[in-house]
């Protein structure tokens, strides 16, 4: 009984471990059920979808630099893992910038397709 | 008036020292809210204010700022605890309905009298919400008199 405690813990601790960005390409790519596009991912980020913004009007369109946000001009850490370990590590805050950056230049939530797209590129900058 | 010198004196001092907000500490508050823009001193909307504020998120001056429950209420209850109550003038707009911005308090009127609308608009400010363009100090509470500088 004390042995299998252990384990469970132990397996809690690791799901309950940071993940990856390629832990969220894969999951996105899982749920659109068809292999990302890091093309595709380009141009939905730099070009504007419906709204008054795209991505790259904060997070620019080189998001290995530096961005600053569009409205209230406060800098924002670059975006891309190879500039900035911090970025893609935390589900909750994926999931959260996610749906508001989606409804603030999509006006709506993105799809899982247009997430891994997303991501497939995010992770292709050097 | 001898004895009253001394009390006027720091009546004087304690009106100079309005101009400083003591930041109260809350992670929640600091993570989520200064994410997009600089922390803003909860003493300066009522409580009101920040209520109406923190029940519409995701219409957040136009953009999406929604929360998850927990930390929504979290944020809510810190802002209200510590809000500016009536020191911030009329609480309400011309329709009975909270204000919103601090820019639209009478507080904020009176203090910036002396700016005229045109220099709220140079590039270097953008708006009068960018309170650290003149307030260099203004993250850390400090809106003192001689701690502004208007840039050109």
């Amino acid at each position: 009984m004390r042995y299998s405690l252990i384990i469970a813990a132990l397996f809690i601790a690791a799901s309950a471990q940071a993940e990856t960005p390629r832990d969220f390409l894969t999951r996105f790519e899982k749920e659109a059920g068809s292999p990302a596009s890091a093309e595709r991912g380009a141009r939905f980020f730099t070009a504007k979808q419906g709204g008054e913004w795209s991505c790259a009007s904060c997070h620019t369109d080189k998001p290995t630099q530096a961005g600053r946000h569009a409205k209230t001009d406060k800098p924002i850490t670059p975006l891309a893992p190879a500039a900035n370990a911090e970025r893609f590590t935390d589900a909750a805050k994926v999931d959260k910038w996610f749906r508001r950056n989606c409804n603030d230049t999509v006006n709506r939530l993105c799809s899982a397709q247009e997430k891994a797209d997303v991501m497939a590129w995010l992770l292709a900058l050097k | 008036m001898k004895k009253l010198l001394p009390a006027m004196l720091l009546l004087v001092a304690l009106s100079a020292q309005a101009d400083n907000y003591r930041l109260p500490k809350n992670a929640a508050f600091e993570e989520e809210c200064t994410s997009c823009h600089m922390a803003f001193p909860p003493q300066m909307l009522h409580a009101d204010s920040w209520r109406a504020m923190m029940n519409d998120l995701s219409k957040h001056f136009g953009t999406d700022a929604s929360l998850d429950e927990k930390r929504r209420v979290a944020i809510a209850d810190f802002l209200v605890a510590n809000s500016g109550g009536r020191k911030t003038g009329t609480t309400r707009d011309a329709a009975g309905k909270p204000l919103l911005r601090i820019t639209e308090t009478d507080r904020f009127d009176k203090k910036h009298r002396e700016i005229n609308a045109a220099t709220f608009k140079r590039a270097s400010i953008k708006s009068p919400a960018n309170c650290t363009a003149c307030h260099a100090q203004a993250a850390a509470g400090d809106y003192n008199e001689r701690s502004i500088i208007i840039p050109k």
